[in-house]
């Protein structure tokens, strides 16, 4: 073994300069996802919980198949939001894809619920919506499709929890006047034009003042039978 | 009665020539089709003629102008909507001379001012290859021009102001490397729509080209590329210069705004001769100008007390990657110390930086790029205003400082 102390001692010599004369000069950035997506965070926090911001929406563990789709409209224009258009607009597809993978694995904690501005008959009505629905005018449960505990399912259904009011009907908003749209046949779209504003206002109202859910996790692919065909969950 | 009877003629043949030269086009080589997909890319036609979630090649972009919107044309071989009965010939005269079939008038934003450039071969080659991709029905919008410009005539007194026909001549004096670098930038590349001021007539004058100007609507200022003091790249290595071109980051500096376009949808597809051909072409360009360092700005209490302020909002916000003295961690950080980019005169890159963060283009040789995230929502104007003109002074930078209401100004920009 000693015969190799010297080649040892020499490679160590000759190397140890270069490798700190490398350390000096070229420090690189993290080889992380996280700091390729340091831009994400401070509009949707630095592990995608969020940020005060109530129009920013959570990103942490939604399922992947969704944020991709969004990360796509974004980029190509259909959904409309400039400062998401302009940063996304050279990003390929693999890429926006690595992306939504990441923000879909991350759990970071629950921001607590708002404390609820609205009276217990609006919180109530939009309890009913989200676990029942509305038979009478076609308006299925948003827990047909998110889930039973609003976590979303995989692909491309998303979890309705730890977002704000003014998101969600910001969102639903969109959808009822033609402002967001998904990839046909738009379910979401569907449903959205049969909500009322005030159907909207305590939907909103009654998501964002749930508490964290248990088990923060989507749930798995075609394990919900869904009601209607929507493009971005194909069966 | 002979003018009349000529005028018939003309009419007819306008009418059945197109008919006559469709039935006689021959499929070309596969290897002009290929180098004319290539000379495509290099010519960034799908930018513009390829719209949101739209067909390839299809246009109906809108093109934003101080006179009106423009939509782009469909160029795909429908014949009915597309270019599918042009033949080579009237393909290059609209390259060429930026005339229809026709003989109607090409508006400008068609940069047939930089294509008169492209040699007859490599316009065919372009019109070899565009005759092989989906032909897609859909008819021209329409543009939407306010008057007077919506009188295609004007285009007559544009032409004669900023248009000179003609193919690119090599100088002899010069490397071939050199002439091929030229040719791309001056012809195809067609930088100089961008990197040459634009007046109130929306032409570039010659005598300025690549001097840089400010791109109307956009709100992006197009750095000169003759100073060293703006974009010129007389002090970057021709490797720095190309990693710049065609990975869209380098170790001087990364793309961000409309380049990261020209960088994701033409530059990244070019291969290494030509990308280092267009760096010592554009290395050359700023030889002459040589960067003198200007004046400090005189220092008042006013100012100084917006360096204090800005450098504590740096060392909150910008310094965990930009580095506690503006070094960066290249290519992926940028440094801004030393960057060309913060000290030109103009501040409104540096400012909508921060306003809008962005990210460079997503490349073959950078797929997953790091990001700069946008403060508009985070600081105020008067904080843009600080933490811009510390970079813009702070280390060996030289640049004035920067004013509040420039940043408000920004915020309004468009942003894509």
């Amino acid at each position: 073994m000693h015969r190799f102390l010297p080649l040892v001692a020499f490679l160590a010599l000759v190397a140890l300069p270069i490798g700190a004369a490398q350390s000096q000069t070229t420090e690189r950035a993290p080889d992380t996802m996280a700091a390729r997506v340091l831009a994400c965070a401070s509009c949707h926090g630095a592990e995608g919980e969020g940020t005060s911001d109530v129009y920013f929406p959570r990103l942490a563990g939604k399922p992947a198949g969704y944020l991709y789709n969004q990360l796509i409209a974004f980029r190509d224009g259909r959904r409309k939001y400039p400062p998401m258009n302009y940063l996304l607009e050279f990003l390929p597809d693999d890429y926006l894809k690595k992306i939504a993978e990441h923000f879909a694995s991350l759990r970071p904690s629950f921001p607590p619920p708002a404390p609820p501005t609205d009276s217990k008959e609006v919180l109530a009505r939009g309890e009913s919506i989200v676990k029942n629905g509305d038979p009478q005018h076609g308006i299925p449960p948003c827990s047909a499709c998110h889930g039973p505990a609003l976590g979303g399912m995989e692909p491309g259904v998303p979890g309705l929890l730890g977002l704000r009011a003014a998101y969600i009907s910001g969102q639903l908003g969109g959808w009822r006047y033609g402002t967001r749209t998904a990839i046909a046949p738009d379910c979401m779209q569907i449903v959205a034009s049969l909500l009322t504003e005030d159907d909207v206002k305590a939907v909103a109202a009654y998501l964002s003042s749930r508490p964290a859910p248990s088990d923060p996790s989507f749930a798995p692919r075609g394990s919900l039978p869904m009601p209607l065909e929507c493009g971005s969950e194909p069966r | 009665m002979p003018r009349a009877s000529k005028g018939m003629f003309v009419a007819l043949m306008l009418t059945l020539w197109p008919v006559w030269a469709y039935a006689q086009q021959q499929p070309a080589d596969p290897a002009v089709i290929a180098k004319g997909e290539y000379l495509a890319r290099a010519g960034d036609c799908i930018a513009c003629h390829t719209a949101r979630e739209g067909k390839t090649f299809a246009g109906g972009l809108a093109m934003k102008t101080p006179f009106g919107t423009l939509y782009t044309s469909n160029i795909t071989p429908d014949p009915q909507t597309g270019i599918g009965t042009w033949t080579s010939d009237q393909f290059y005269q609209m390259m060429h001379n930026g005339r229809f079939p026709d003989g109607g008038l090409v508006y400008p934003a068609m940069p047939f001012a930089s294509y008169t450039k492209v040699t007859r071969e490599d316009s065919d080659a372009i019109f070899a290859y565009l005759r092989t991709v989906p032909p897609v029905k859909q008819p021209n919008k329409p543009h939407e021009l306010t008057f007077p410009f919506n009188n295609r005539s004007l285009i007559l007194g544009w032409r004669t102001l900023f248009f000179k026909e003609g193919e690119f001549k090599p100088d002899p004096s010069k490397s071939d490397e050199w002439n091929r670098g030229a040719y791309l930038v001056e012809g195809l590349g067609h930088c100089g729509m961008c990197h040459t001021a634009i007046n109130a007539l929306g032409g570039s004058s010659e005598s300025q080209a690549f001097e840089g100007g400010l791109i109307p609507m956009q709100n992006w200022y197009a750095p000169s590329l003759t100073s060293n003091k703006e974009a010129g790249l007389g002090e970057w290595t021709i490797e720095e210069i190309t990693d710049y071109l065609r990975k869209g980051v380098s170790a001087k500096g990364a793309v961000y705004g409309p380049m990261a376009e020209v960088v994701y949808n033409s530059l990244q597809y070019l291969n290494d001769d030509d990308v280092r051909a267009m760096a010592i072409y554009l290395k050359g360009l700023a030889q002459g100008s040589s960067p003198e360092k200007a004046q400090p700005p005189m220092p008042s209490a006013e100012s100084s007390l917006l360096l204090s302020f800005g450098k504590q909002i740096y060392d909150r916000e910008c310094a965990l990657c930009h580095g506690a003295n503006g070094q960066g961690m290249p290519p992926d950080y940028p440094p801004l110390a030393g960057n060309q980019s913060i000290q030109m005169v103009s501040s409104v890159n540096a400012i909508r930086m921060v306003l809008n963060g962005g990210y460079p283009p997503g490349t073959a040789g950078n797929p997953m790029p790091y990001g700069m995230p946008p403060f508009a929502q985070k600081l105020s104007d008067d904080e843009v205003a600080a933490v811009v003109t510390y970079i813009r002074g702070a280390w060996n930078n030289r640049a004035g400082p920067v004013s509040a209401r420039q940043a408000n100004e920004l915020r309004s920009a468009t942003l894509n």
